[in-house]
């Protein structure tokens, strides 16, 4: 398939569903392959876009999570509606975590998922409102030229 | 390495994905954080994990995991088999333990994901 113009499709994220967790990253993976995008860059859409949706299921009530795909980037957006970050500086430290001992049994909750998405992603914006909610939303640049030297593994 | 290979080093029983036997193993990685797997494995790996739930085998198709062994005996439910079966993800399970699979594995040569930074910043 190829990619004249802009692609986009939302999904939705039901929170405290463990079962389903991990179905969105999974579709927004199999689209990215189908159009043929570079597989380290689906490799690094597809973890961020994970640990985004880790994070509505263990945290917030539901959401949707909207890839968009243009010749130029990759961009995704987890809008949820939830408790909300009190402190992003402090949830973006590697460890920091409020997680609870059902989450850590799924094996995450550790502390990774914010640093895993800066990790994979070349812009990230994180809007939050205590009570109302989180809006995740982040970039992977498609064209050589415009990413920001290479990513640290 | 091929994964068959790794299954008569680690004594392993073969829960599906019987017929991927010939594939290459590149890497190993450790952990039950899938977290960590995420942020530091690479793709064409091998996992060893002690988490039996569907996030282990979600985790193994977002991360390019090439196959999952559980270790200490830990048998995954059909719910688990049946999405690594859609998947394509061989998994096996071994009656050692993860720091034993690890080390047989190791001893090898099979390289690890997960690169110890700091120690190879301290040497240069």
């Amino acid at each position: 398939m190829r990619m004249d113009k802009s692609y986009s499709q939302s999904f939705e994220i039901t929170g405290n569903n463990f079962f389903d967790a991990g179905k969105a990253a999974t579709e927004v993976k199999m689209i990215l392959k189908q159009i043929g995008i570079n597989s380290d860059i689906i490799r690094r859409v597809a973890i961020a876009s994970y640990e985004a949706e880790m994070n509505v299921v263990m945290y917030a009530k539901r959401a949707s999570m909207t890839i968009e795909i243009s010749q130029e980037k990759i961009k995704i957006v987890v809008d949820d509606e939830g408790p909300g970050i009190q402190n992003i500086e402090l949830a973006m430290k590697e460890g920091y975590s409020t997680a609870t001992t059902e989450m850590r049994e799924m094996g995450f909750g550790a502390g990774m998922g914010l640093p895993n998405i800066k990790r994979n992603a070349d812009h990230l914006k994180i809007e939050s409102e205590v009570g109302k909610g989180t809006k995740v939303e982040f970039v992977i640049e498609l064209k050589e030229s415009a990413r920001g030297g290479s990513k640290e593994r | 390495m091929t994964l068959n290979e790794i299954s008569k080093l680690l004594s392993c029983e073969v829960f599906c994905g019987e017929d991927q036997l010939n594939m290459d193993i590149e890497f190993g990685c450790a952990s039950d954080l899938m977290s960590d797997v995420l942020a530091f494995s690479r793709s064409g790996a091998i996992l060893l994990t002690g988490l039996v739930n569907t996030q282990t085998i979600h985790t193994a198709f977002i991360a390019e995991i090439n196959a999952v062994v559980f270790v200490r005996r830990k048998k995954p439910d059909k719910d688990i088999v049946a999405l690594a079966r859609e998947k394509h993800i061989p998994l096996l399970g071994t009656p050692y333990s993860l720091y034993e699979a690890s080390g047989i594995l190791y001893k090898t040569g099979l390289i690890s994901t997960m690169e110890c930074i700091s120690v190879k910043n301290e040497n240069g």
